[in-house]
């Protein structure tokens, strides 16, 4: 019978080193302490090193050039290198995510086609693209493909005014003129007028459950209302520079007019774009191929064509599958831009390298590229959270 | 009741290959369409790829540096080393198969011989030290080509294993402190390219060391690569632990163990089941992202196929080099995916 007693009284005070909540907490400050004790050493062994900790050298002249992006000279400051970079990995990454969608739509559509040689054709691009490293795939585009163009004097042409040459691509380029300010009204009206009727016919929607007028109205404001103001003001506010062969004096030919983007930017563009399509592919079919196949039936056994079953039935509800792994594509697709550096692209992260090495900032350097990186993830993550909230179906 | 009818075949164009081709390449116009654009495409690219490979191409960068590509600065007199280290792991690769059906004993053998084999290839490779005759040092830093690749991979892989589950465990954690600080690790990490972590590793570790401690550039891009993986290996172990139902948690603590021993006994061994095929996915993609290592400076696959490259008699010879890289990454990724599929369905992930 002491037995039991005794029990009972040793669990109505168990002792301290046995009491679930101090251990808890007694847990945490271990592992407080544990964490601070190896950043202090960290810290001590960085500070034998006597290294200044300061961002102060941002402002220094950075004294070395850059070729790629916005205006810079040798003479700006580390914070304007800096910036360049961050402007051309947001360029090459926006391009990116945009052309990557395409690729990774159409090939994801692709690869569930009815048609045999189709989707085989879309299944080998998808299985050799994800089973080969990026870098490699990198590499091989620039310095196999586009290094070995043809020289810029007699560049290939493709249909149309571009040019490939182992300098890179001229394409057209839409330009603003001075008649431009005097222009730009009319857009916004334009837009204006197109979104009333796009309201209006939304209500007519709601009221009668049929619009009341076609979707093709919407568009009448835009076309009519810009082409007015078009004629209306003095001078063309547009013009498309295309790029053009011109033979200087000398008989030296040389391409004039256009964009020209540059080959690491090509190659760097074109490869991303290749290498996400493939992923983004697979997030595509993987979305429809979620979808019951008794709804496509339904909708059809009621009278949709294919065209309404995909748009209005399978796309609707694949989105909402679609969308998650998406986003992390949209992710890789812009942490991957990294490795620009690798085919001498200046990016974000080539400029940091370039920048550490004149300034010997190691950790300052490096705190930026996190920072910039992590807040460019963010941005992205919030954007299409906010795209997803709006397509996800309230379910019940 | 007993009257036979006859029963008719189906018609001839509906079955067999007349069949197959009307249904999958010509059951409507626009598929007539589309089939014939296919073959066109098809002809062009293969006549482009065949005649390349098979006419224009100078094969000889790659046999003459065949050895180069594989193991790189390897001394040649110690190659035996990496030939055993290889032997090893196909001897256990095999056994794997013969006894894959098997139970017990056997299982717990194969298990401790893949566990001992790293460790015994890893002394193998290195050697002790430099004086000593049996099997002298070879630093880290000559490794190089695919075998670096691989080891790269496969010790990032392992390594980066158990610091992966102690931070999902600590995300998992109801304690504050240690959930806080292991989720800002994980989201520090994946927020930011591998490259980064590879320099910061290579540039920043030394300046956080004491001096006296000098990591080779190997170590350094191996550190880099482990604290990298971990992050991602933390993930797909928390999504393995969300999948345990709360049931298993509850019987095992009715049962009376406490909180350590259910993890240990309860939750973790089925929760690592589960992520096995995602394992074996971020191994995948961590194999194809060693060739980073190749920016910072290492000899691997890639960087070896960056230094053929410049040699004088093969110069400009890009195509070749880096398609035959490409190649060998191909096969080994499509193995390992093929076996992560078949892995999938034979533990019925997401089936049961």
């Amino acid at each position: 019978m002491s037995q039991y007693v005794s029990m009972g009284e040793s669990r109505k005070a168990a002792p301290f080193w046995r009491d679930e909540r101090v251990l808890k907490v007694l847990a945490q400050i271990a592992f407080v302490v544990l964490v601070f004790a190896a950043g202090a050493w960290a810290l001590s062994n960085y500070r034998e090193r006597e290294l200044a900790f300061s961002f102060s050298f941002l402002d220094e002249e950075a004294s070395f050039h850059l070729a790629e992006g916005i205006e810079f000279s040798p003479t700006d400051s580390y914070a304007r290198a800096f910036l360049v970079g961050v402007v051309n990995t947001i360029r090459v990454a926006s391009l990116g995510i945009v052309f990557a969608t395409l690729v990774g739509l159409v090939t994801g559509i692709a690869r569930l086609s009815d048609n045999w040689l189709v989707s085989r054709i879309a299944s080998v691009y998808i299985e050799i693209v994800r089973n080969t490293p990026l870098l490699v795939q990198l590499f091989f585009l620039y310095f196999a493909v586009i290094l070995k163009l043809p020289n810029i004097r007699e560049p290939l042409v493709w249909p149309g005014p571009i040019f490939l040459s182992n300098r890179g691509v001229a394409v057209p380029a839409l330009r603003t003129t001075a008649s431009f300010g005097s222009w730009w009204p009319f857009l916004i009206v334009a837009l204006i007028g197109a979104g009333i009727l796009l309201i209006l016919r939304g209500r007519g929607i709601e009221h009668t459950g049929r619009p009341n007028f076609n979707l093709l109205w919407v568009g009448v404001p835009l076309v009519v209302i810009p082409a007015l103001g078009w004629l209306l003001i003095s001078g063309d506010p547009l013009w498309l520079d295309l790029p053009e062969m011109t033979s200087k004096s000398g008989g030296v030919l040389k391409i004039e007019g256009g964009t020209e983007l540059s080959s690491e930017f090509t190659a760097l563009l074109v490869g991303l774009v290749i290498y996400t399509g493939a992923f983004i592919a697979e997030v595509v079919r993987a979305g429809i191929m979620s979808v019951p196949k008794g709804q496509t039936e339904a909708a059809r056994a009621q009278g949709f064509t294919g065209g309404q079953v995909l748009r209005l039935i399978v796309l609707p509800q694949a989105l909402r599958v679609i969308i998650p792994p998406l986003i992390s594509q949209y992710l890789n697709l812009t942490k991957n831009s990294s490795l620009a550096i690798g085919i001498g692209f200046l990016d974000l992260y080539a400029v940091s390298a370039t920048m550490l090495n004149q300034s010997g900032r190691v950790v300052e350097v490096f705190m930026m590229i996190m920072a910039s990186y992590l807040s460019m993830s963010l941005t992205i993550s919030l954007i299409m959270n906010v795209v997803n909230r709006r397509i996800q179906i309230v379910e019940r | 009741m007993t009257v036979q009818s006859e029963v008719l075949k189906p018609p001839r164009t509906e079955v067999g290959l007349l069949g197959w081709l009307k249904k999958n390449l010509f059951s409507t116009w626009y598929n007539i369409l589309l089939t014939f654009l296919s073959i066109a495409f098809i002809y062009v690219v293969l006549r482009a790829i065949l005649t390349w490979v098979l006419r224009d191409a100078r094969w000889e960068v790659v046999t003459t540096n065949f050895q180069v590509f594989m193991i790189g600065r390897y001394p040649i007199k110690e190659l035996w080393r990496v030939l055993v280290s290889l032997g090893i792991v196909v001897l256990l690769a095999v056994l794997t198969w013969i006894f894959r059906k098997a139970e017990g004993p056997v299982r717990r053998w194969l298990v401790i011989g893949w566990l001992l084999s790293l460790p015994l290839i890893g002394i193998l490779l290195r050697g002790f030290s430099r004086e000593s005759t049996f099997l002298p040092q070879v630093s880290e830093d000559v490794w190089s080509g695919l075998m670096l690749t691989l080891i790269l991979a496969v010790v990032g892989i392992v390594a980066s294993f158990p610091l992966g589950v102690v931070l999902a465990l600590g995300r998992r954690s109801e304690l504050p402190v240690i959930k806080v600080l292991c989720t800002v690790y994980i989201e520090m990490i994946r927020g930011v390219p591998l490259i980064s972590v590879l320099f910061m590793s290579q540039l920043m570790l030394p300046l956080f060391l004491p001096p006296e401690l000098r990591l080779s550039t190997v170590m350094r891009a191996l550190t880099g690569m482990t604290l990298f993986s971990a992050a991602y290996t933390a993930e797909n172990v928390r999504g393995g632990l969300a999948s345990i139902p709360r049931g298993q948690y509850e019987a095992a603590r009715a049962v009376g163990l406490n909180e350590v021993l259910v993890m240990i006994l309860i939750v973790l061994p089925q929760a690592l089941r589960a992520v096995i095929p995602a394992i074996v996915g971020q191994f995948i993609s961590l194999f194809k992202d060693t060739t980073l290592v190749a920016i910072v400076g290492l000899l691997d696959l890639l960087g070896i196929a960056k230094s053929v490259v410049g040699q004088q008699e093969f110069i400009g010879l890009h195509k070749e080099v880096y398609a035959f890289a490409a190649v060998i990454f191909f096969i080994f990724c499509y193995i390992l995916s093929y076996a992560s599929r078949r892995l999938e369905q034979a533990l019925g992930v997401g089936e049961r």
